[in-house]
């Protein structure tokens, strides 16, 4: 049944890779009773999946820290906040290009926020060097008409 | 993470796993490499017949096998992607470093 309340579920998880399959898994059970088509499903996946990665490899660098997430769902409204206080990011407008990377070495293919603004209606992101980062995502869902 | 592969002279096709996330592309990317060089692999196949998932951890993965297999005179193929891998595929622009055999599903 889908409530017109909103709804929200916060996680905090200690920023190993394998914690960032954990963080997708739960925003997909999370949103699970709005019924979204497959592919809005599989879009707010790879966004929470570039969100967080992005979290663990350049926010804490192997460090392990802690990454907030929190989903909120209304109606058709879904958003979602994912945290670190990490490195922070330098420069954002750079980061945002696509397939810019501070880590060509490590193969990183620099689409992560292209990504997540491909996938998504509205990407924000606020961060300070030194103090972490904070990217805020937005999608309102094709839901069947109701009263 | 356990992924299927099969070698045929030069040439190695990868069985990819269902979600091809940061981990899975880790380590595809460590067996993958030692597959390639102990088996002196020219044309690797990687088949998405099983992969329903991929973030661009997967893209950087696939990236830099096809610069791997470059450098050695050799190419990367992909195959049997499903509509979700073929809309990551193209919005990284990788059909043009790799190429995908394509089927009906693909407009």
């Amino acid at each position: 049944m889908i409530r017109q309340q909103a709804q929200e579920m916060s996680l905090r998880f200690d920023s190993y890779p394998e914690n960032e399959q954990f963080a997708r898994m739960a925003v997909t059970a999370f949103l699970m009773d709005l019924n979204p088509m497959v592919d809005e499903m599989a879009d707010i996946k790879t966004a929470v999946s570039e969100a967080v990665t992005n979290a663990i490899l350049h926010g804490y660098e192997g460090v392990i820290g802690q990454v907030y997430l929190v989903c909120k769902k209304q109606g058709a409204d879904v958003a979602l906040t994912i945290t670190d206080y990490g490195k922070g990011i330098e420069d954002i407008e750079k980061a945002r290009e696509p397939f810019f990377t501070t880590k060509p070495e490590a193969e990183r293919s620099g689409m992560g926020f292209a990504f997540m603004e491909a996938f998504m209606d509205e990407v924000h992101i606020a961060s300070t060097p030194g103090r972490g980062t904070c990217v805020e995502m937005k999608k309102r869902l094709q839901l069947p008409v109701r009263e | 993470m356990e992924f299927e592969y099969e070698t045929k002279t030069g040439s190695l096709r990868v069985y990819t796993p269902r979600e091809i996330d940061e981990c899975a592309a880790s380590e595809l990317r460590t067996e993958v490499d030692m597959l390639i060089d102990n088996y002196q692999i020219r044309r690797l196949i990687f088949d998405f017949m099983n992969t329903e998932f991929m973030d661009s951890s997967g893209i950087g993965m696939l990236i830099g096998r096809s610069r791997k297999m470059g450098y050695s005179g050799g190419y990367v193929e992909a195959d049997h992607l499903n509509e979700r891998v073929w809309k990551i595929f193209t919005l990284a622009g990788l059909p043009k470093l790799i190429s995908v055999v394509k089927e009906e599903v693909y407009d």
